[in-house]
């Protein structure tokens, strides 16, 4: 049976078209919710996106949203809008697996401030979506559950770690989606799906009731069809929040109004050290057209140095590791998450829950975090680790001396097979061109840019100055309003 | 890919807590060797003089005010324990 997805179907709109429908009551949140639905019953067995989802719980917002329409109390854009999270994002009375054994029954007491926000704003939130256990990966064959698949090629990986995410989202199972970002998860899967992702500034988003993973680069952020979704999905979630010590106190600008109001032209980076050895010629081609794009509208195209690029990946496996075996103490069987049944005596059961909970890559990672902090290495590893990031940071903070943003590809290949890359150092090398963004705190988006032969998506990554996403998302737009990579759907 | 010699698995395993079998301990010490191997290069850059960066934008002197406020409920706290009885959790015996 074919599943052929027609672009004008309501699962394959943008927020914005569906906002404007939902307002002149063309339809309704209910309908809404009932044709994603459908949609998701009718594919969700190939692309395996949701860890689960409650049709009755989200039928029911969607209903409430209805009631307040009719009441003259809409909330604005996204009331009555099915948005997908990722399933380490806290949902009162809803599971929050982190796709992983530990938390397989764990129940979420508790709602994450961002779900609070959305749900305030009105959205519909709607099902928890895979990842690799814990956000540990780069193509989601890490969850203790099952591998999502990519909706372009069923036997290609749909990135990682927010996989779950960005493959929904293709499919049509969602209008819009949440991740978390830690070096490279919202926008690596954005591009291997053909979706758009941003990964904020860090601080801009509260972390209050994400699973901490790496606590000094981890920061959620939204996967939509449009760049003006993104700017809409954005403002729900941000701003300062008390429960996150890390939240930045800011002024939140309008983004959807600046997509109009800043035309550029921009003045625009090319970092020599993105486009060297290791890029598929087509992803080079494509990120090249772009850039002519840019070029054709009057932009500066400036070559940028970011010369502490190669040491990149080796920072981040050490601080990003080094905070996960901290973060990760936390299961040791007593409170919640798994206990063995197995244990002799208290010790014992740390032991043993541990072992039997963390699948093999969060059990590498916290191993690697562990030694590179432990007594005798802590200065040769972890300290020089922070050091060198100082390094990458002042990078990119000298090339924007010159230049209002940089674009890179996002991914130097377009997505893998499944079990192609069963070495854990071939799968750390594929967040060579995300993990920078994350060391530097740096907002970065992550825009469809164009097809491989193989007919799979490949995108393009413009990153920005901190706190400015304003300015980011008319830049992406400019180009994602000009281009209707975002218009095509996969055929399942 | 050889184990650097110092690279004793079994004392890293159990400052995490993590029980690993032979066969888990024999190839997780290969895999970090080759990660370990391509992190080497970070001791090529000068750090000399450069400050360690633990978060991109630090916010310093974060106070929550003394103000009582409502937490979890008891059910709400209990609801993920693993094992429980008259409120409390419940854990193996830790004193003889």
């Amino acid at each position: 049976m074919s599943h052929a997805a027609m672009p004008n179907e309501l699962f394959n709109k943008s927020i914005a078209e569906l906002a404007g429908l939902l307002a002149a009551k063309t339809i309704t949140s209910v309908e809404l919710m009932q044709a994603v639905i459908a949609r998701t019953q009718a594919v969700e067995e190939r692309v395996k996106a949701f860890n689960s989802y409650d049709t009755d719980d989200a039928l029911a917002q969607a209903a409430a949203s209805d009631a307040r329409r009719a009441a003259g109390q809409s909330l604005g854009a996204l009331d009555g809008i099915p948005i997908g999270i990722k399933d380490v994002i806290a949902v009162t009375g809803q599971p929050l697996t982190a796709s992983s054994k530990m938390l397989a029954n764990f129940v979420s007491p508790y709602d994450a401030t961002v779900t609070q926000k959305l749900k305030k704003a009105g959205a519909v939130i709607w099902g928890r979506l895979n990842l690799d256990e814990f956000a540990m990966g780069s193509s989601t064959e890490n969850s203790a559950f099952q591998t999502t698949r990519n909706p372009y090629d069923l036997d290609c990986v749909p990135g990682g770690s927010s996989g779950g995410s960005a493959a929904a989202l293709a499919a049509g199972e969602a209008i819009a989606t949440l991740g978390s970002d830690t070096g490279g998860s919202i926008r690596q899967p954005a591009a291997l799906c053909g979706v758009v992702g941003l990964k904020p500034t860090y601080g801009l988003v509260s972390r209050f009731g994400l699973i901490a993973f790496a606590s000094s680069l981890d920061q959620i952020g939204p996967f939509t069809r449009t760049v003006e979704d993104a700017a809409i999905l954005l403002q729900s979630i941000v701003g300062h929040d008390e429960r996150d010590s890390t939240s930045f106190k800011t002024e939140i600008p309008d983004y959807r109004a600046a997509l109009k109001e800043k035309k550029g032209p921009w003045r625009i980076g090319i970092p020599k050290e993105y486009f060297g050895e290791g890029l598929d010629p087509e992803v080079a081609v494509a990120v090249q057209k772009a850039i002519d794009y840019y070029k054709s509208l009057g932009c500066e195209i400036k070559p940028v140095s970011l010369p502490h690029t190669e040491y990149g990946v080796g920072v981040y496996y050490i601080i990003a590791t080094a905070e996960c075996s901290s973060n990760l103490s936390r299961y040791d069987g007593i409170r919640y998450g798994h206990r063995s049944a197995e244990a002799s005596d208290i010790v014992d059961l740390y032991f043993k829950s541990r072992a039997e909970g963390f699948g093999p890559e969060v059990k590498r990672r916290i191993i690697l975090g562990t030694y590179v902090l432990s007594s005798g290495y802590y200065d040769a590893y972890y300290l020089r680790a922070q050091k060198v990031r100082t390094l990458i940071r002042q990078d990119f903070l000298n090339a924007y001396k010159e230049v209002d943003a940089i674009i890179t590809p996002t991914t130097p290949t377009p997505a893998f097979k499944r079990g192609a890359k069963a070495d854990p150092l071939a799968m750390y090398l594929c967040d060579v061109y995300t993990i920078g963004v994350n060391l530097a705190g740096l907002p970065g988006i992550s825009v469809p840019c164009g097809f491989s032969s193989g007919g799979l998506p490949i995108g393009m990554q413009l990153i920005g100055q901190p706190f400015k996403e304003a300015d980011l998302l008319a830049i992406a737009h400019a180009y994602d309003s000009t281009h209707d990579w975002t218009k095509r759907t996969p055929n399942l | 890919m050889s184990v650097p010699e110092d690279l004793n698995i079994d004392r890293i395993a159990n400052l995490a807590r993590i029980a690993l079998t032979p066969e888990e301990k024999a190839k997780f010490a290969a895999q970090l060797a080759d990660v370990l191997t391509n992190i080497e290069k970070l001791k090529q850059v000068d750090v000399a003089g450069v400050e360690p960066t633990a978060h991109a934008f630090p916010v310093y002197n974060v106070w929550a005010d003394d103000v009582a406020q409502a937490g979890l409920s008891i059910d709400d706290a209990l609801r993920n324990a693993p094992a429980q009885r008259d409120n409390m959790i419940v854990v193996p015996k830790v004193v003889e």
